[in-house]
């Protein structure tokens, strides 16, 4: 009886290892297939000429000065706004409805899909608000998106400072507000920032929404204003590789916009760990 | 004294303010939505649009039939749950009970590497690596059916079922473990009778979540799946091309009038899909406070 | 009673009641804390003296469902009244914690801190920072390296930063919540030392679990169980010859 259980054991773990491993394979063998056939396109030629010949050659500038375009537009508006909302949260509201319901309002936006943010955005900002597709549409209905992620981060970055600094600077007869400034923000600060790098690359990465709010198939220029249309890398990855004009033959240019796409995103994940990586082992000092 | 309390008000107003916006946010998301969604149904009977089994918008008397759209949906995201679900709890299990802390933090960024991986670069592999392999591998016409997708939904959904799952079994106390073990219960034992039915709310929760991620996503499916609009067979189904709802409205909304009642058909499935996620988000939330380990 | 109060009151406390939601946490507590003198709360943990003594500044008005009756007059100023700013309250009653909890900043900026915000002029900072931690007896400990993470410091050199911390915004009340209970025996003695210094400029009221610190520094001792104030007198009249039943009980070690 005991020999079977010990056998059972082995059996289930040996499954459990088998199942982690194929989630690391599923990594690699992505990573794999983006970088061996992507990374002998990337050139700075590539990264800074307009596509060319009916974009079946030349680089992809266009869509990654689009791309950078919706991160700061995005981020502009998204930023503030979520960290003053997770100090609320975290500091001020207390439990009742009205927390509730913001709290239920932020998981819901969170749990919402894409296109349905797309959706809303082409209703709110392109049509009733007459935005036109546009960088700041998009970058509106991107904002909204990482919103949430911003807040949820933010509000984690907050519960990690110790409630003593809080009580310390309360104690030496400092108003609420200049304890969260002074004391409660610089601390949280590095997760905070941690959050908003992560909602980077999800700007960058996110298509559906950009798609029904201003993404444009091509254009032979730079968006010239927020009311311009843009070109986007997600997108561009999209239209070359499903109705480009020759999808076969610009399978490069398509392998090395999913690199570059890809580098981005996470380049900006592994940058907001090592941030937390950092300060945590500060903080445990 | 007066000009700071002020200003402390102020700065709360303010920041409540802020906090308010999400639920604002939120608000106009369902009116826009549901406005230019209801207003499908002035020309076109809602019965017609649940019922209706086909999906014909461009056709001289067009038919917005809900049911291939959203039963493809379903399949699709049955065929990811199915295999995402055992996976993603298993990797779970292994992070947090059986991997030394060390291998635990080198094998977290990889969830989190598959997490950040963009959806377009996900369906982007499937269409160039996954399609082809499937077509040999099955011998079928095409690679792009509902399986494909299936898979590669399946990959997306696991970080959101590993790291909640994750955070669900970390958060079972040592003592009720440590309780199981002094038994004489193995390792294995503990974890399947002790471990994870504690952490069962939880696990609940993220299967919720990685469920609503799949059926939301868009790009992915619309890359790899065919995108033909016609109800599924099941499980046969798997191994056609299906079309969702989220691609219908990707694909599609490019190419409408404003205003005609493809535009609005195309809201109108947004909105079903909306509420299905929101559906989904309000139990995950529910199941996940409700039966939160008390510590 | 009044000539045991040689200094007059400072604090003086009058049918105080502190409920948690429902949980009747201090009853009817009565109270004259004298001035420049050391007042020592003990009693079993759970007895309220931390409860008792966070009623002096207001600190439970950051719990929420915490709901106090009663009046607190801190120099003839009644605390609980409408119109006082509980910031003001603070600056005048300064509280040292538990646990030593400077900011992650400098010692200089932890020292700081206080005044900055309650806008002293730069070049006041200074001097400021020097009395504070020569008043905290940590100046000679630290004066070479006051731009160094306060993090870095010992336990008992933190604890006697938080004390010089709350020196620099010049309060006139301190309380102490077991400032030693985490703290070795030498670095314990050093802040009793400090505390016998400091007692001459300010009212002191000091919780602890510890008897024999409360029969070494203090003045009067107030004796608590279980939400009432049992007893309270000189501290050598409380532990030579208790007047309560359950007053000598804790102090002979018979429970507690």
């Amino acid at each position: 009886m005991f020999q079977n259980a010990k056998i059972n054991e082995k059996i289930a773990f040996s499954l459990l290892r088998m199942a982690m491993g194929l989630v690391v394979l599923f990594v690699l063998v992505i990573l794999y297939y983006i970088i061996s056939n992507g990374y002998s396109v990337i050139s700075l030629e590539f990264l800074t000429s307009m596509p060319a010949k009916r974009m079946t050659a030349g680089g992809i500038y266009p869509a990654l000065v689009g791309t950078i375009y919706l991160i700061i537009g995005s981020m502009a508006f998204a930023l503030p706004m979520g960290i003053l909302a997770a100090v609320y949260l975290n500091e001020y509201a207390k439990p009742g409805k009205v927390t509730w319901l913001i709290e239920m309002a932020i998981s819901n936006l969170a749990g919402t899909p894409s296109v349905v943010f797309g959706l809303f955005g082409l209703a709110m900002f392109v049509k009733y608000l007459g935005f036109g597709p546009s960088v700041l549409a998009a970058s509106l209905t991107l904002a909204l998106l990482i919103l949430p992620v911003i807040i949820r981060a933010s509000q984690e970055a907050l519960i990690t400072v110790p409630r003593e600094y809080r009580e310390a600077s309360l104690a030496l007869g400092v108003t609420k507000w200049q304890t969260i400034r002074r004391v409660v923000l610089p601390a949280a600060i590095p997760g905070m920032v941690t959050g908003a790098i992560l909602s980077v690359g999800r700007v960058a990465g996110e298509t559906a929404p950009i798609l029904l709010t201003g993404a444009a198939y091509f254009l032979p220029r730079l968006p010239e204003s927020a009311f311009s249309q843009f070109m986007a890398l997600p997108y561009h990855l999209f239209v070359l590789a499903t109705a480009g004009t020759n999808i076969a033959q610009t399978r490069p240019i398509q392998y090395g916009t999913a690199l570059v796409l890809l580098i981005i995103v996470l380049g900006v994940n592994l940058f907001a760990i090592a941030i937390r990586n950092h300060y945590r082992k500060k903080m445990h000092r | 004294m007066f000009k700071r309390n002020g200003m402390e008000k102020g700065i709360e107003s303010l920041l409540f303010i802020s906090a308010v916006a999400a639920v604002l946010a939120l608000f106009l998301l369902c009116i826009f939505l549901f406005r230019d969604g209801i207003l499908l149904f002035r020309d076109y009977p809602l019965s017609s649009f649940l019922t209706e089994k086909s999906w014909y918008p461009t056709s001289i008397n067009p038919r917005f039939g809900l049911l291939p759209l959203l039963l493809g949906s379903v399949i699709v995201t049955v065929g990811a749950i199915v295999f995402a679900v055992p996976l993603g709890i298993a990797a779970a299990i292994y992070i947090s009970e059986l991997a030394s802390p060390r291998v635990a933090d080198i094998l977290k960024p990889f969830t989190e590497i598959l997490a950040g991986i963009p959806s377009v670069v996900f369906g982007f592999f499937g269409l160039v690596v996954l399609v082809p392999y499937i077509q040999d591998a099955f011998d079928l016409r095409t690679g792009q059916i509902a399986l494909t997708g299936s898979i590669i939904l399946g990959i997306m959904a696991l970080p959101t079922i590993i790291s909640i799952s994750e955070d669900a079994i970390s958060s079972v106390p040592r003592s009720i473990k440590e309780g199981s073990l002094a038994l004489g219960s193995t390792k294995w034992q503990t974890i399947h009778k002790v471990t994870v039915p504690a952490a069962l709310s939880g696990i609940s929760a993220a299967v919720m979540l990685g469920i609503g991620r799949a059926i939301g996503e868009t790009m992915t499916v619309m890359m790899v799946t065919g995108n033909t609009a016609i109800i599924p067979g099941f499980p046969s189904g798997l191994f056609e091309p299906v079309r969702t709802m989220t691609a219908t409205i990707a694909l599609e909304m490019g190419e409408v009038p404003q205003g005609s009642d493809h535009f609005h058909a195309l809201f109108a499935i947004g909105s079903v899909l909306f509420i299905t996620t929101f559906i989904i988000n309000i139990v995950a939330g529910h199941i996940k406070t409700r039966y939160k380990f008390k510590l | 009673m009044s000539d045991e109060f040689t200094n007059g009151t400072e604090i003086e406390v009058r049918g105080l009641n502190l409920w948690y939601g429902t949980n009747h946490a201090l009853h009817d507590i009565s109270i004259d804390i004298p001035k420049n003198s050391v007042t020592a709360f003990i009693g079993p943990s759970g007895c309220g003296k931390s409860t008792f003594l966070r009623c002096l500044n207001r600190m439970n008005d950051l719990i929420p469902g915490c709901r106090i009756e009663g009046k607190v007059n801190i120099s003839s100023q009644d605390i609980y009244n409408k119109d006082v700013d509980v910031v003001d309250l603070r600056k005048k009653v300064g509280m040292v914690f538990q646990k030593p909890n400077p900011f992650p900043m400098s010692i200089h900026d932890n020292v700081a801190y206080g005044p900055r915000i309650h806008g002293a002029a730069k070049k006041e900072i200074g001097g400021i920072v020097e009395y504070a931690l020569r008043s905290g007896a940590l100046w000679d400990e630290v004066s070479g390296r006051l731009s160094t993470s306060a993090l870095d410091l010992s336990g008992g050199q933190q604890q006697r930063l938080c004390i010089a911390r709350t020196l620099a915004v010049k309060p006139e009340v301190i309380l102490f919540d077991e400032p030693c209970s985490s703290l070795d025996p030498i670095s314990t003695s050093k802040i009793e030392d400090l505390i016998l210094e400091l007692k001459k400029q300010y009212t002191i009221v000091i919780v602890t679990h510890n008897m024999q610190q409360a029969a070494r520094i203090s003045d009067h001792t107030a004796f608590f169980l279980l939400g009432d104030l049992i007893e309270f007198g000189r501290t050598e009249q409380i532990f030579e010859s208790p007047q309560k039943k359950e007053t000598e009980d804790y102090i002979t070690g018979r429970f507690g």
